[in-house]
């Protein structure tokens, strides 16, 4: 990248003359061109792969475009629209993968929080805690499905016996939903965890000790003291987690595979389009979900104002 | 952390043991019986013990007796590498710039990969899809690399531009006193010093790329290029009445393997590289 770059540009001569200051503007000028030389290939690659598909998507939702009767393509204008949208499957997984979203995000906010001050408060083996806690976090989703789905297999799994009594759970709509969301929870709330633990960290002991002596009981000092403190982490954590939830597709796809009128928005698509084949409507779902996306995003960043991530990001300090 | 009460101590102490028990309890035992299963003998794999009563290892070398496993794992490991040194290197480029430079257009840039890191990643695959056909990059690795790489650089931006705050601005200001330019400052004093957050931003990515299912399962076909998770949802016993059980989760315990391994020698890190990028007061 050097060669970008002439060499006087490092040291500004201490005179301020006229000289000097072209010196300046030229060491400024390399600095501009050595910064838009070194975002160039992360930019060049998400625009390649992620802007341009979206845009491209956009286009194949306007199109008749089913690879099983390739020479049928044709501009259709909003007819996939319509037809997703007034698909009962559609909404239907719509709701099962808003269920799915609200109802482990908020668990998990709650069971986050409290991992979050067992690992910032503990007086004993942090370090154990901590790395466990990670194992969660770390691991292939598909793994922990897998690990999840034999438990609750009636005669193989130890849960199957002992909590469901030999039912076949993932057969059934509500347990198999149930059996989701444990696993999405299990999966993720040690990520919520650690989100929030940083936003501990911000918390001054001298303001929780001072709350203390005011006689603030340990729930005030939580909710008075700790949370308004925490509350831009607790966004971040909420924001990823939510838009994370709203993907789900690995844990669907091996506990249930959909069956029982348990597919997410996601898997309806990848049904339509990698095992249907059909391109048009597929594309259409993908557009939706990503308005849909776009808009928890937008709530979300509304809520944070000047705390959304990156905003910090911009300007140098 | 002190206590408030020195007599209680011991108790608080207990009080916290058993907190921790529970928590660790919590994140280990799913995993544990997945390996359990996977150590398990085809009689006793649907006894439903958590305990195997007979321990074997014909799982294991039942799934690396099979092309299918064995391919699909070197697949994981060449992608998931290739995509995260990629990433990583295209990231630290973009995330010195972020941190040190001032350019036009920088703001955008972080906009950009917060716009990326939001993505729904089912919205990319129909659009994928069509292009791999048409490039003929569908069923490659190039075609789950790129993806990979994709989504890995937000990542990377935003966990190493927080790393590289950190560092004295001093001692670039010192080297370019010396006569650097800024590529010299950037290669031979700032690279060393942020060496360790690269490395745990590496870390990160590879977790994404090893753990990806939706982009493998989708754009992937044959042996060519599909990686374990998906090989994994694929088992089937070698004959129809053969139970693929004992077979996906010693597939499953191996690709752990590498995780587990991370956590427990790079904890710290980990932890400083999910929380340095996301939460800034």
């Amino acid at each position: 990248m050097s060669h970008a770059v002439t060499q006087e540009t490092g040291t500004p001569p201490p005179k301020r003359d006229a000289k000097a200051k072209a010196a300046i503007s030229e060491g400024k000028k390399a600095e501009r061109r050595l910064g838009l030389l070194l975002c160039a290939p992360a930019v060049i690659v998400m625009a390649a792969v992620a802007g341009w598909p979206i845009i491209y998507s956009v286009w194949l939702s306007l199109q008749r475009y089913d690879l099983k009767f390739p020479d049928r393509q044709e501009f259709v204008g909003l007819d996939n629209y319509v037809t997703v949208l007034s698909s009962p499957y559609w909404w239907n997984a719509m709701w099962i993968t808003v269920v799915i979203t609200v109802v482990s995000v908020v668990i998990e906010l709650v069971l986050g929080m409290v991992l979050a001050l067992v690992m910032h408060r503990t007086l004993v083996g942090r370090g154990i805690v901590r790395t466990s806690t990670l194992i969660p976090y770390g691991i292939v989703t598909v793994v922990a499905a897998f690990s999840w789905r034999y438990a609750w297999t009636p005669g193989t799994g130890y849960l199957a016996e002992t909590i469901a009594g030999g039912e076949p759970v993932l057969t059934q709509k509500i347990p198999a939903l149930l059996v989701v969301v444990l696993a999405e929870i299990w999966k993720t709330t040690p990520f919520m965890a650690l989100l929030l633990m940083a936003g501990l960290a911000l918390v001054p002991d001298d303001l929780l000790k001072a709350a203390a002596m005011d006689g603030a009981n340990a729930w005030q000092r939580f909710t008075k003291v700790m949370v308004p403190v925490m509350k831009p982490a607790i966004l971040v954590a909420l924001l990823f987690r939510t838009l994370d939830a709203f993907r789900i597709f690995d844990n669907l796809f091996v506990l249930t595979g959909g069956s029982q009128g348990t597919t997410s928005v996601s898997m309806v698509t990848y049904n339509n389009l990698i095992k249907g084949l059909n391109l048009g409507i597929g594309s259409t779902m993908s557009v939706l979900i990503f308005i849909a996306v776009a808009v928890i995003a937008f709530i979300f960043i509304k809520l944070f104002g000047t705390a959304a991530p990156g905003s910090d990001n911009g300007g140098r300090r | 952390m002190a206590g408030i009460g020195g007599a209680e101590t011991t108790g608080r102490k207990a009080r916290w043991a058993v907190l921790n028990v529970l928590v660790v309890a919590y994140a280990l035992f799913p995993v544990l019986w997945i390996v359990s299963l996977s150590f398990k003998s085809k009689a006793t794999l649907a006894d439903g013990n958590f305990i195997p009563r007979e321990w074997t290892l014909e799982n294991y070398t039942a799934i690396f007796s099979t092309t299918e496993f064995v391919r699909a794992l070197v697949n994981s490991i060449g992608i998931a590498i290739i995509a995260t040194v990629i990433a990583v290197v295209f990231g630290t480029m973009a995330a010195y710039a972020i941190a040190r430079l001032d350019f036009p257009g920088k703001r955008v840039l972080v906009g950009i990969s917060l716009l990326v890191s939001m993505f729904p990643q089912i919205s990319l695959i129909s659009p994928l899809f069509e292009i791999e056909r048409t490039l003929g990059l569908f069923d490659t690795w190039p075609g789950l690399i790129l993806p990979y790489i994709t989504f890995g650089l937000p990542l990377a931006i935003y966990t190493l531009s927080a790393f590289f705050r950190e560092i004295p601005w001093e001692l670039e200001k010192a080297a370019k006193m010396d006569g650097a330019t800024p590529g010299q400052a950037f290669r031979r004093v700032i690279a060393p010093l942020a060496a360790p957050g690269v490395f745990t931003t590496a870390i990160l990515v590879f977790i994404f790329c090893w753990n990806d299912f939706l982009f493998a399962i989708s754009l992937t076909s044959t042996e060519n290029s599909r990686t374990v998770p998906v090989a994994l949802s694929f088992f089937t016993g070698s004959s129809q009445f053969e139970d693929p059980t004992g077979s996906i989760a010693a597939a499953a315990v191996v690709i752990t393997i590498p995780i587990i391994l991370f956590v427990l020698f790079f904890q710290r890190r980990i932890v400083a590289g999910l929380t340095s990028g996301a939460v800034k007061g």
